[in-house]
């Protein structure tokens, strides 16, 4: 076990003490939540599959949006940057584009044969390493992948930065003056007002916002915007070991064949029958 | 003889099942402690409340860090306690909380971390359930200490009496992980019915209750169950999105799930398709949820539940 250093952002470089804030929005690319996923070889097969910017990575660019247009704009000559953040394959540039054409500045995507099947701690220490770079105030994602489903890379990310970790908020609200966060954290446990200051990692949950459709404007717009593509090495990221694998991956058995009834006024009690034999009530 | 920490799990002070669904998982590799991180002058009450499942010993650490910092400052103090008894494995609770506290650990120690497993072997290898459950995977911490989360209600729980020496000890909570700051905190809104995640039984309303859930609930309380529903229903604001079962909402895995007007898109299958039983009620006799179905009823819903309901409020009286 080995304790690395965590980071320690020169609070004298912060963009917000130049009177904007540089928000960073991290994003997957996924196959579409609709479609039927296979394993090949111990991982997802991403290449013959419809791949979208995963729906939950859509609250977070809106959020990002709505925050820097609450406080001076993103456009040109605004008052702050929106920076889409990505790790993936060049095919990634796809859903990046989606979300520059939502309206976010320019965007990072890192990719690289050697990050294929890299897990959530490299993923973490990877998009960590291109934050702290950046200097970014705020970072925001969406709660979790519709792929991998494992809701801990911006723990994660929070941890390796040093900074607060505010995330599942349904609500986000933003200080820039007094570089302070406030949010409403919605889990299983309960609601928790949490608060924080610049810098910091926010996850927003699905519904905090309705995210707005790219306009014609947008789209074309997006087009000419810049995807700086990079490569591992560049990132300063200290490992590219995975520390946990698949060993082997089966589709499960289809579910045996149920009964099925078409109801003629006695399917109710029938349905009670079944819970009843089945020792379910 | 082998160790496997857990992180004990608690609702206001007590340990809840899947504490002792995670403890039954953990002796299946080794002798069981487990880790309880209380307020301060509640560490006896939380520890005291561990009382079944097969746990040999407790930890007790109180800090007012844990009630005040949340997920960061538990993180160093599971770190902590990971570093000093070296155990063979560290399993945690699949909540948000609880996964969230294992990925900054695994960052920090820079150990292996799997989320929702649903069975553990004695070898640490984790069985999880992906892509809604339409693949079983099985995986491994590439070397040494791995954290695994353990989705609520997936392992059998081993009720057997506890009576765990209780050890209190300390640990450092650094600065970076006091960053965030909870000023207030509300537990859920039970309302009454058990929370979706742990029901037993799970009755769902989709776009086939045009909005009108009372049906859904009424069938859902004769049962004891928890009310869940589709993403149709909830974009269409018919109920709460916390309530939401699918790809992007909860994933459930009840003794009985039973889908209301629920067509079956892959979107609502990903997170209840593991359910053991699954009865499904639709007008529509082409709605692909019929196929996962060990019961089901092609007819209206609203003509089907109400006796139903009576069926086993009569059952039960």
């Amino acid at each position: 076990m080995v304790f690395t250093r965590t980071f320690n952002w020169p609070f004298g470089l912060l963009a917000s003490n130049l009177g904007h804030m540089k928000i960073a929005v991290c994003i997957k690319q996924v196959p579409d939540s609709w479609a039927e996923k296979k394993m090949v070889g111990g991982l997802l097969d991403r290449a013959n599959v419809d791949a979208v910017l995963n729906d939950l990575d859509e609250y977070a660019v809106e959020e990002a949006l709505r925050i820097a247009e609450a406080h001076g704009g993103n456009e040109e000559g605004g008052a702050n940057t929106v920076t889409v953040i990505s790790m993936g394959p060049e095919r990634a540039t796809e859903a990046v584009r989606k979300a520059l054409s939502m309206g976010a500045n320019d965007a990072i995507l890192i990719s690289d044969a050697v990050l294929v099947g890299a897990d959530a701690v490299v993923t973490a220490e990877v998009l960590a390493n291109v934050i702290s770079k950046g200097e970014y105030d705020l970072v925001i994602c969406g709660t979790e992948s519709t792929d991998a489903r494992m809701s801990v890379v911006p723990a994660m990310m929070s941890e390796k930065l040093g900074c607060a970790q505010l995330t599942f908020a349904s609500k986000v609200t933003v200080d820039p003056g007094a570089k302070k966060v406030s949010i409403t954290r919605v889990t299983e446990a309960g609601v928790d007002e949490v608060h924080g200051e610049f810098p910091c990692v926010i996850s927003v949950v699905e519904k905090i916002n309705e995210p707005r459709y790219p306009s014609f404007k947008g789209i074309m717009a997006a087009k000419k915007k810049t995807i700086d593509i990079r490569d591992f090495a560049s990132t300063g990221a200290e490992f590219t070991k995975s520390w946990s694998a698949v060993i082997d991956a089966a589709p499960r058995p289809p579910r045996a064949t149920g009964v099925v009834v078409t109801d003629d006024g006695s399917a109710g009690q029938k349905l009670v029958d079944f819970l009843s034999e089945k020792k379910l009530i | 003889m082998s160790t496997v920490l857990i992180l004990a799990d608690f609702a206001g002070e007590k340990a809840t099942k899947a504490t002792v669904e995670i403890a039954t998982a953990g002796a299946v590799i080794g002798e069981v402690t487990a880790l309880v991180l209380a307020p301060v002058g509640k560490g006896a009450a939380y520890a005291a409340s561990i009382t079944q499942g097969p746990v040999t010993k407790v930890l007790v650490i109180e800090s007012d860090d844990f009630t005040k910092h949340g997920v960061a400052a538990c993180a160093d103090a599971l770190a902590h306690v990971i570093g000093q008894t070296t155990p063979s494995a560290v399993l945690v609770v699949s909540n948000a909380f609880g996964k969230e506290v294992a990925g900054r650990v695994a960052m920090k120690l820079k150990i292996g971390i799997i989320t929702d497993a649903v069975d553990i072997a004695s070898d640490c290898t984790a069985t999880q359930l992906v892509f809604g459950g339409s693949t079983t995977v099985h995986s491994k911490v590439a070397e040494g200490t791995g954290i695994i989360t353990v989705r609520p209600n997936t392992i059998t729980a081993n009720f057997a009496a506890a009576t765990p020496l209780i050890e209190n000890i300390t640990a450092p909570i650094s600065d970076s992980s006091k960053k965030a700051t909870i000023t207030s905190s509300q537990p859920p809104v039970k309302g009454g019915r058990p929370e979706l995640t742990e029901a037993n039984i799970v009755v769902s309303g989709g776009r086939g209750t045009n909005g009108d859930f009372a049906s859904v609930e009424a069938f859902a309380d004769s049962l004891g169950a928890a009310v869940g529903a589709s993403r149709a229903a909830t974009d269409a604001g018919w109920y709460p999105h916390s309530h939401q079962v699918g790809q992007t909402g909860k994933t459930v895995s009840p003794q009985l799930y039973v889908a209301c007007g629920i067509s079956g898109a892959i979107q609502h299958r990903a997170g209840m398709q593991t359910s053991k039983n699954i009865v499904v009620v639709n007008k529509d006799p082409e709605a692909p949820l019929f196929e996962l179905a060990d019961f089901g009823v092609v007819g209206d819903l609203f003509a089907v539940l109400p006796p139903a309901t009576e069926g086993v409020k009569a059952l039960k009286a």
